[in-house]
């Protein structure tokens, strides 16, 4: 049996975009019927237009642009409705390619070409309001579930979750793959997820492939129900159907702000292209496995959920147009970015004066203004 | 009091002029840690200042980064040296540079307790002494008091930091008494002390390894050869002032350290002194530190540490050039 196949799996639609519901789907129906056109013509535009933006980010990486870039093609459903099921007040933890999730939030793309580009080391301001309680990308695999479990257990301390008011219990939803999943540290935020009984939502998205090693070598079993095992409610969701998907975290983002302790997704998932722009994964997957998800592409089954209810050709030009649109801007910026001043090296190391630092940074002014014509 | 005890009250008087203070670590409820150095905090302060948690270094200082994002100031016990090490990766690459990475967005006001060093014939992983691990790491700011008047004030100057502090309490100085000036602090927290004024040689180190000096200094006077002695306090920053003031007098140093002396803090200060007073110094800057070799067997703990004798044979090592 492959994953897909696990009659526990929640699937609404179809990978030819009909909707036919998995026996485990049944519940979250009301939720979907209940979503309006406009709704469900915005989680298209939402996957058209990052993808539009994703394919522009791996050009200009290409192009010598970015020192890198971590493709999001292919994972856009599952992105598009965790994070549209997510409430303005929820906190949102990305690992590195949630590029989609990052924007529906307020962030501005050129946040993550910044940081691709070797200007910044985060990008964005969380604190900002305008950025949607979002932060910043994490590098290090798995390490942002513990910030995040420990977020969400001060929501808990401070009465912030669990007031029965949903307009004002907040809840943390934090992204993860299938290889972080294998490190220790999601292992301790699942712990003391459970113990504490956080607001928080562990979204795995499975893409199937940690860099080149393949998922069934990380585990034995479907990684959903590791979460069990910590007394976390965990299932399992079609990653490339965008309804399963916001139905699924819409309920288990609820039922966490509202008290319920933690919840865990595992969205299945295919990164179409590679892990990085720095690997090939000609050399590690086959074609046959490639041609094989893109038969389940998750905008192609939107797409053709949205023709069947009868969406004019129209709006998908203008999705198309919007994606282009974004993609033009990216580009346009990216190359209007400048460079930094040096003295960005010493700002923010610490937040109060470090003797050694002042020392350095008074040095370094001494020895660019020693040399002829200064330098900045 | 007892450092133990300055450095409850120091918590203590945290958890009570700031609300936004909470500890966590492993048994240090009803327990009071291993140490007892929260002993009746929970108690006082309820279970939701006082956290035990589960028994997960990374997780411990992970989710208190996640607690500072909200708002929180976290004072974190680590229950040994040895056992920060599963916790590396979230202080080094996480703890330190949150706040450089969010261009000073994000603070992290979090304190890492760590009882460190010898003398306490544990078994292993017990009694080491990883500062220079820390002290490499840009973003965070080490500090370790030698007694009790130092244990209560730069705790409580710790918590109050907008910056990561790794607090390293000198374990086998735990029980050692000292006064306590409960009204005003002595010094900020990252000044350098001198402790006993000297004439001839300057002898420097931190934590426990202050005590031992003044034995040295007091066998020294005892054979005519007088000895400053400063306690470093602060392990980064360094204050260098007094320091370099002192080796201007004296025109010699000897550094102290339980940790091994290879790529230590000791060479780091050695090679900064020398830099900057070479025209000063009558002898090198003589290191006498711990061997490069896994803490012992704690039946060799004797033999591995720096004692008097070291340190004034290293005096004399000096005096001779």
């Amino acid at each position: 049996m492959t994953p897909l196949d696990d009659p526990a799996l929640v699937r609404v639609l179809a990978a030819d975009g009909t909707m036919a519901p998995t026996p485990a789907a049944e519940r979250y129906l009301p939720l979907i019927d209940a979503l309006t056109d406009a709704e469900l013509e915005t989680f298209y535009r939402d996957m058209v237009s990052i993808r539009a933006f994703d394919v522009q980010a791996t050009n200009l990486q290409r192009q010598g642009q970015l020192a890198l870039w971590p493709p999001s093609f292919g994972q856009e459903a599952a992105q598009v409705g965790s994070a549209r099921a997510a409430r303005a007040q929820d906190h949102i933890f990305p690992s590195y390619r949630e590029h989609v999730v990052t924007r529906i939030r307020g962030v501005d793309p050129l946040d993550i070409i910044r940081l691709m580009r070797g200007l910044t080391h985060g990008g964005w301001d969380p604190t900002d309001p305008k950025n949607g309680n979002t932060h910043i990308y994490t590098l290090v695999l798995g390490a942002q579930t513990l910030h995040a479990t420990g977020l969400a257990m001060g929501l808990v301390f401070d009465g912030k979750s669990g007031s029965g008011d949903p307009e004002r219990d907040e809840a943390v939803i934090v992204y993860y793959g299938d290889g972080a999943s294998s490190q220790g540290d999601v292992h301790e935020a699942m712990v003391f997820a459970a113990s504490f009984q956080t607001p928080e939502v562990f979204f795995l998205q499975n893409n199937q492939w940690a860099i080149s090693v393949p998922v069934a070598t990380q585990s034995r079993s479907p990684l959903y129900k590791r979460g069990e095992g910590y007394g976390i409610p965990s299932l399992q969701v079609d990653g490339n159907d965008v309804l399963a998907s916001y139905a699924v975290s819409k309920v288990a983002l609820d039922e966490a702000r509202a008290g319920g302790g933690p919840r865990a997704i595992e969205a299945m998932t295919y990164r179409m292209g590679a892990h990085t722009t720095s690997d090939d994964p000609t050399k590690y997957r086959t074609s046959d496995e490639e041609k094989a998800w893109a038969e389940r592409d998750p905008i192609a089954r939107m797409r053709a959920y949205l023709e069947g209810r009868g969406a004019p050709q129209q709006f998908f030009d203008d999705a198309d147009a919007e994606g282009a649109a974004l993609a033009d801007d990216v580009r346009v910026r990216t190359n209007e970015l400048g460079t930094i001043p040096r003295v960005h090296m010493f700002e923010s190391v610490y937040s109060e004066a470090h003797a050694l630092i002042q020392e350095e940074q008074r040095w370094l002014d001494d020895y660019e203004a020693s040399m002829e014509g200064g330098a900045q | 009091m007892p450092i133990s005890r300055a450095l409850n009250a120091g918590l203590r008087r945290a958890l009570e002029t700031d609300d936004r203070v909470l500890l966590m670590g492993e048994d240090i409820g009803p327990l009071g840690g291993v140490f007892r150095v929260t002993e009746g905090l929970q108690k006082d302060f309820g279970p939701r200042r006082v956290i035990d948690s589960p028994l997960a270094e990374s997780g411990i200082v992970g989710t208190a980064i996640g607690l500072a994002m909200g708002g929180f100031k976290p004072v974190l016990e680590i229950q040994f040296d040895g056992f920060v090490f599963p916790a590396f990766d979230q202080i080094t690459s996480q703890l330190a540079k949150i706040t450089n990475r969010h261009e000073g967005g994000v603070r992290m006001p979090v304190v890492i307790r760590i009882p460190y060093g010898g003398h306490i014939g544990a078994v292993e992983h017990h009694q080491e002494s990883p500062e220079a691990y820390f002290t490499h790491t840009a973003g965070l700011r080490v500090v370790s008091p030698s007694n009790a008047n130092d244990a209560y004030w730069m705790m409580q100057q710790a918590i109050a930091s907008p910056d990561p502090v790794i607090f390293l309490e000198p374990k086998a100085k735990y029980w050692q008494k000292g006064e306590v000036d409960t009204d005003k602090p002595a010094l900020p927290l990252h000044a350098s002390r001198i402790v006993r004024r000297g004439t001839d040689v300057t002898l420097v180190g931190h934590g426990a390894m202050v005590t031992t000096l003044l034995q040295a200094a007091a066998l020294a006077e005892s054979e005519g050869t007088s000895c400053e002695v400063i306690d470093l306090r602060s392990l980064s920053p360094v204050d260098y002032g007094p320091l370099l003031d002192s080796v201007r007098r004296t025109g010699r140093m000897v550094y102290a350290q339980e940790a091994p002396g290879f790529t230590s803090l000791g060479s780091e200060i050695a090679a900064t002194v020398m830099e900057k007073a070479f025209f000063a110094l009558e002898a090198p800057v003589l290191r006498v530190s711990g061997f490069d070799v896994p803490f012992p067997p704690a039946k060799l703990e004797g033999t591995y540490l720096p004692d008097a004798d070291r340190i004034l044979e290293a005096v004399d090592r000096s005096l001779a050039y």
